[in-house]
């Protein structure tokens, strides 16, 4: 017998509205509809009376978790516009703050993961070793989650040789703290009989319905923004992390080592920083177009401004990762069984107000 | 099962990773921007830290010589402490504590002296 379920907009471990509607036989999910809508904020709008200064501290509250790597979006595609020379330890610094991000919001994603198949404790491992990483951004930057610390031209704040070696030795522990819980949450038999072959994507599947971030690279792409090498990418080694059975299990094993590539590219920016300034002086009005891709920690983030000589923007079109990646958990869905439904819509790591702002 | 053993021990036997919030606080670090506030005597009035603000929270009046800041719509970006062109602006590392009703930071600065009582002063 077939019967519509409504799942959501509140979901006891997504703190995100999203509405599906599952359309269900017996306990099997046959089809999934989603509803959106419930959190739309007019962000973009804004860029009528803000000028494009004020705009960076907008753009930072798309979303929470990747403020920082908005702002660095928003602020290259601006330098771009204006055709300012950023300093290099600008770059750098970027690179730093955006890899802590990414650190702190896959931590995040994972505690929740835990979470929503009832492991309390383990939600709580993993926050607990989220908070170096927010303590880390509240003592260079000046914020525990949205920093500002990106400005058009460069960055806000420098750090000092005291707080790189605190620096390193926070992200040391991260990473050994992380490694220590690997094997036990990748290896436990309830997560494997939750994860493995549940939700799956093939590879296929992934580039035709437009995967990005984790879910593509889940699904056997080895493919990253961040080869691109915008900010001080292109100075440091770097190599996506690829995982190839497209299944609940797959995401979340690239998002565990993720993180390890996150401390590593920390380590190599913290390395191979220049001396030198942080900012440069903007002047000029923007005009003309620019787009422009980087990788948050969900996946490919872009970015459209038009600019027609003024200091308010005409335009400013945002496409999330999570906005991709809606079509591919549709054809997740069908098939699978309505209790692992939650752990599905949250494998992709759903941010629905980034989605609609 | 037997990696979470020195976890679950160093748990057990160690310290709570929480504190008892209102009885024992956290430092907070030197960058953070808790509270903001301004130095009235040295506030000249331009009014740039009005244009910068993104929330446009503040609100300066020249000719009243009257500077408000509505610290409930304020985001803490600090963009009007960088903008300022006299630094009289200034954010300190507390948090600020927690309010019944929503209250905004007033202050109305000395009138401004008249331009030859200056030079006088300067010349004696
Ligand atoms: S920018 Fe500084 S000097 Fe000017 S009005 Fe604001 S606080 Fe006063
Ligand atoms: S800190 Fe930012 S939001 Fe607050 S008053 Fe200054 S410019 Fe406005």
């Amino acid at each position: 017998m077939r019967t519509i379920l409504p799942f959501g907009p509140q979901h006891p471990v997504l703190p995100e509205p999203i509405h599906l509607k599952l359309v269900v036989e017996d306990e099997k999910v046959v089809e999934a509809l989603p509803n959106l809508g419930y959190v739309h904020r007019g962000l973009e709008k804004l860029t009528d009376i803000r000028d494009y200064n004020q705009m960076v501290n907008i753009v930072e509250r798309v979303c929470g978790i990747c403020s920082c790597i908005h702002s660095l979006n928003y602020c290259e595609a601006m330098e771009e516009m204006l055709k300012i020379e950023v300093p290099q330890r600008a770059h750098f610094l970027r690179v730093m703050w955006g890899e802590i991000h990414r650190i702190h919001s896959h931590l995040l994603w994972l505690g929740l993961f835990a979470d929503g198949f009832g492991f309390e404790s383990l939600f709580m491992q993993f926050w607990r070793i989220r908070e170096r990483a927010m303590d880390l951004m509240e003592a260079t930057a000046g914020n525990r989650v949205v920093i500002s610390t990106n400005i058009v031209g460069g960055v806000r704040k420098d750090i000092t040789p005291d707080m790189k070696t605190w620096i390193l030795s926070e992200i040391d522990k991260t990473e050994t703290e992380v490694r220590a819980l690997e094997k036990t949450i990748l290896e436990d038999y309830t997560v494997k009989q939750r994860c493995c072959g549940k939700g799956v994507l093939t590879k296929e599947q992934a580039h035709m319905l437009g995967a990005v971030g984790p879910m593509l690279r889940g699904s056997g792409w080895a493919q990253d923004a961040r080869q691109t090498g915008y900010a001080a990418y292109g100075q440091l080694d770097f190599e996506p992390v690829v995982e190839y059975d497209g299944d609940s299990y797959a995401r979340s094993k690239v998002r565990f080592r993720e993180v390890y590539a996150s401390c590593d590219l920390v380590r190599q920016a913290l390395a191979k920083m220049p001396e030198g300034e942080i900012s440069t002086k903007v002047k000029g009005k923007p005009e003309g177009e620019v787009w422009r891709r980087v990788e948050q920690p969900r996946g490919e983030l872009y970015y459209y401004l038009k600019g027609n000589g003024s200091k308010n923007l005409d335009r400013v079109r945002i496409r999330t990762p999570t906005f991709a990646n809606i079509p591919p958990l549709l054809a997740m869905l069908p098939g699978c069984e309505l209790a692992d439904v939650p752990v599905i819509v949250l494998s992709i790591d759903p941010c629905i107000s980034c989605t609609e702002r | 099962m037997f990696e979470m053993t020195k976890n679950v021990l160093q748990n057990l036997m160690g310290k709570s990773s929480t504190r008892l919030y209102p009885f024992t606080k956290r430092e907070t670090f030197e960058r953070f921007r808790g509270t903001l506030d301004i130095n009235v005597d040295e506030c000249i009035f331009c009014g740039t830290c009005a244009k910068k603000c993104p929330s446009q929270c503040i609100e300066v009046d020249i000719k009243g010589r009257t500077w408000t800041c509505d610290s409930f719509a304020c985001v803490y970006c600090s963009n009007c402490v960088e903008a300022c062109p006299v630094q009289c602006m200034f954010m300190t590392p507390v948090t600020k504590p927690p309010a019944g009703e929503k209250d905004v930071i007033f202050y109305k600065g000395k009138p401004k002296e008249p331009k030859e009582k200056k030079a006088k002063a300067a010349k004696e």
